[in-house]
């Protein structure tokens, strides 16, 4: 007996048809991992068995939860159900609390909504909540606020609060995706921990395969609304038979061609830069010490070269980006490019451009692309010519036309390529890359890992590509730089650093990265 | 949070200072001297002198300041020219009226403002938003001296409610006292109310898109309870910078409204101070505005963080 059960579940939104005859099964214990990459309908699935849906949204087919059928329900019953009989967890940890209430306040609500207990059982039971999803009392009193925790303890408090009541299913949409990858094998491990022990089922949600290999007992693949493999896990791993699923795996596995020469020439070299940020002050008389974002980071780039650098958030990577662009002071050491300083000449600049993560806010909406594009020529004090707009674009693969549209007319992916043409405009030789595939699903990302290989070996370009992603790093760079607290603590061949880490951390990032297992005899 | 309230203080002492620096200046470079501005051109030059002594305009500047500001510190506010009475009993007069009547219109407008919002944001595109929309949208355009004079035709001549016009003073009793402020309130309060009740609105529409609201509905609250449980304190904060700024403007902005019902307010007093260029008048009133409205925004900027514990922190 299966404790949910979807058949044939439709879903339109506004008469868009959104999903189509989705059916899945998942039994108490188990976990269920549902893969899909944006836009193909995995996460509006689970919030269906919620019933949270956006407005002018319609349901048919069935969806049974023990035995209550949930599109048949009315609202008393599903407040009934919700935080009792089925918990969920949302993506992002930093907004999924209220952030004016306190942890063991929000863990309580839930107790007390569905149990007639007092505020102070309530607190007792959050406590004890908070405490078996790894947040004891003593170090995390019940009286801290969400912004007092960082985003990996803020997820525990979200689970805390999914699974108080012990439900019978959690669903966890995309839990981990905001995490570094260190917090995220801890998250994983304790949804697997309390999967085990409560005999809870669990929907894990995820775009990234990686994730629900070693974890989920069977696994669904969506594409556009629909369903279109299934099966255990491990037998799903080593036979495939949807043309989507072999390219899902194909595409997060990809190793982009790169055929471009490195020379011995250094074309940026930063030397024993330190940057500090003021703190804020705390003492009328005291001075407050400054956070040192870099501390004395060191390395070379040479020419036609792709340089990786890895590190969780807050180690100092954009702080490192931001120094080289020359958009913030340093307080020490030099960087140079060609040999010029960044800083005392102007010109230096003009031979690099950046790419940034956020393909939808690094983009001015009220330009058309062409004007966009054409941005890093105003400072050379003249606008680019309509050839140099067209080549840019035709370069990265969009057409001419695109120039004359707006920005929202575009996908993310193809965002990222205008944002790549800008960056080609002025032909630099250097390109940081900041966290530049990050928000791109695998098969879009494989596509512009491939794009920047071509137009490295074609130009002859310098990247310097800084990622939390170790697969990205992997699959793209020639020599990796480790990053942490603002210090470079490993660097070396790609190869070596992945195959024999020195430095602990490395040895740690690298063991917590999900990896596709290769399974004996796969046939993709 | 001790560190944020003494920086709040130390920010209203500066704000507190700049702004009588500010206020004396003014006064200072008005073109030739203040006496002989003070009595118009044909003034006879040794009326003029008298004068001059009297203001201490023969002392140098910082010595005035200087006993400008001791004298405001001691609650001595000088004597007005026109009135030849103590600027600070004449102040303490108008008060009686002007705070109790911005007390009461902002009552009034965040009674009004509260529900009208919650609601409008509750009930989201049905008609009960679209008639709020657009009866704020009346209220903020419609003049409140039109709506002032049209309630005294209704409610004072025709139904004999409320008074006409004027004040009994505090000795007629309280029941007097509301008969009068009641109109002018409702008047003040009624543009108020329609900002106010849209800034609400707006406001609780962006807390309910955010992601901690769909947690909490995943934990079983209905709409009803997310909204006063999870969406009405964090809405709170562009509601509260906006009864900060109303307050400030209804103590001393209902000119307009003092004199279609011919009320003793500080608003009439100012404008008569200026008409009649009585400047001890203007220089005193003005600094005790500003003393208003620094107060009021420290007072706002409590309830800030009484209201988001991040705040206390970031200070």
């Amino acid at each position: 007996m299966s404790l949910l059960s979807i058949q044939d579940l439709s879903l339109s939104i506004h008469g868009q048809s959104i999903l189509d005859c989705v059916s899945m099964d998942i039994g108490p214990g188990e976990i269920c991992g549902v893969i899909g990459e944006s836009g193909s309908g995995k996460s509006l699935t689970a919030l269906s068995v919620m019933q949270l849906l956006p407005e002018g949204a319609t349901c048919s087919g069935s969806i049974a939860l023990s035995d209550i059928e949930i599109l048949q329900a009315d609202e008393q019953t599903l407040c009934n159900i919700r935080g009792r009989a089925v918990g969920m967890v949302f993506q992002e940890p930093m907004t999924a609390l209220n952030p004016v209430q306190t942890i063991g306040q929000q863990v309580a609500e839930t107790i007390r909504i569905h149990q007639r207990v007092s505020r102070s059982d309530a607190m007792v039971q959050a406590a004890k909540t908070l405490r078996k999803c790894e947040l004891p009392l003593e170090r995390f009193p019940l009286s801290r606020y969400p912004h007092e925790l960082s985003g990996g303890q803020r997820q525990r408090v979200v689970i805390a609060m999914a699974i108080a009541l012990q439900p019978k299913l959690l669903i966890a949409d995309e839990p981990t995706t905001a995490l570094d990858v260190t917090t995220q094998a801890e998250i994983l491990r304790l949804l697997q921990r309390l999967v085990a022990e409560d005999g809870m089922g669990l929907m894990l949600i995820t775009h990234d395969l990686a994730v629900v290999t070693d974890i989920a007992d069977h696994i669904i693949i969506m594409n556009n609304g629909k369903v279109v493999e299934r099966g255990q896990a491990k037998a799903l791993y080593s036979n495939m038979n949807h043309p989507y699923t072999k390219s899902l795996f194909k595409a997060s596995t990809h190793q982009p061609e790169r055929l471009g020469q490195v020379e011995d020439t250094v074309l940026l070299s930063v030397q024993n830069v330190v940057r500090d940020y003021p703190m804020a002050r705390k003492s009328l008389i005291k001075k407050p010490a400054p956070f040192r974002a870099l501390n004395d980071v060191s390395f070379n780039i040479y020419k036609g070269e792709c340089l990786g650098l890895v590190g969780e958030s807050g180690c100092g990577k954009s702080t490192l980006t931001r120094a080289i662009m020359g958009l913030d002071d340093i307080q020490g050491g030099v960087i140079s490019l060609n040999g010029k300083d960044v800083f005392a000449d102007e010109t230096a600049r003009e031979k690099m451009q950046v790419v940034f993560q956020d393909p939808y806010g690094s983009f001015n909406p009220r330009h058309k692309v062409g004007r966009l594009v054409s941005e890093p020529f105003f400072r050379l004090g003249r606008s680019a010519t309509n050839d140099e707009i067209v080549e840019s674009l035709v370069s990265v693969g969009l057409e001419a036309e695109d120039r004359n549209k707006y920005i929202h007319e575009f996908s993310g992916g193809q965002r990222q390529r205008i944002a790549i043409a800008r960056a080609l405009i002025i032909k630099p030789e250097l390109i940081i890359l900041d966290e530049a595939v990050s928000a791109l699903d695998v098969s879009i990302r494989a596509q512009i890992l491939d794009l920047l290989a071509k137009l490295s070996t074609e130009r002859g370009l310098t990247y310097l590509f800084i990622t939390h992603d170790l697969t990205v790093v992997k699959a793209i760079s020639d020599r990796v730089l480790v990053m942490r607290d603002g210090r470079i603590i490993e660097h070396g061949d790609t190869k070596t650093v992945f195959h024999s880490p020195h430095h602990d951390y490395t040895k740690k990032l690298i063991a917590s990265a999900p990896q596709i297992q290769p399974v004996e005899g796969i046939n993709i | 949070m001790l560190p944020y309230l003494i920086k709040r203080l130390g920010s209203l002492i500066v704000s507190l200072f700049v702004a009588s620096l500010v206020i004396f200046a003014c006064i200072e470079i008005v073109p030739g001297d203040p006496a002989s501005f003070m009595l118009g051109v044909n003034a006879q030059p040794d009326t003029v002198n008298a004068l001059r002594e009297e203001l201490g305009l023969n002392t140098s500047h910082t010595q005035r300041y200087v006993s400008w500001i001791s004298g405001l510190l001691k609650g001595d506010l000088g004597t007005s020219y026109t009135y030849r009475s103590p600027v600070s009993d004449i102040v303490a007069d108008r008060l009686q009226v002007s705070v109790p009547l911005a007390l009461y219109a902002l009552t009034l407008t965040i009674l009004i403002a509260f529900p009208v919002g919650v609601l409008a944001a509750a009930w989201r595109g049905s008609a009960v938003d679209l008639f709020v929309m657009g009866a704020t949208q009346l209220g903020i355009a419609v003049p409140n001296f039109w709506f002032a004079i049209l309630m005294v035709i209704v409610f004072a001549i025709n139904l004999g409610w409320f008074s006409a016009g004027g004040f009994p003073g505090w000795d007629a009793g309280i029941l007097a006292v509301i008969k009068a402020l009641t109109l002018p309130a409702v008047a003040l309060a009624l543009p108020q109310a329609s900002i106010l009740a849209r800034v609400m609105r707006s406001s609780l529409l962006d807390t309910l898109s955010e992601d901690y609201i769909r947690s909490a509905r995943a934990k079983g609250l209905s709409r009803r309870q997310v909204m006063w449980r999870h969406a009405l304190r964090n809405a709170m904060i562009p509601v509260l910078t906006i009864i900060g700024l109303q307050f400030s403007f209804l103590l001393a902005g209902a000119i307009i409204i003092e004199n279609v019902f011919f009320l003793p307010g500080l608003g009439r007093l100012v404008f008569q101070a200026i008409t009649q260029r009585d400047l001890i008048v203007v220089e005193s009133v003005v600094m005790l505005l500003v003393f208003a409205v620094v107060l009021v925004n420290f007072l706002v900027d409590l309830a800030y963080a009484w209201v988001d514990p991040r705040l206390r922190e970031r200070s």
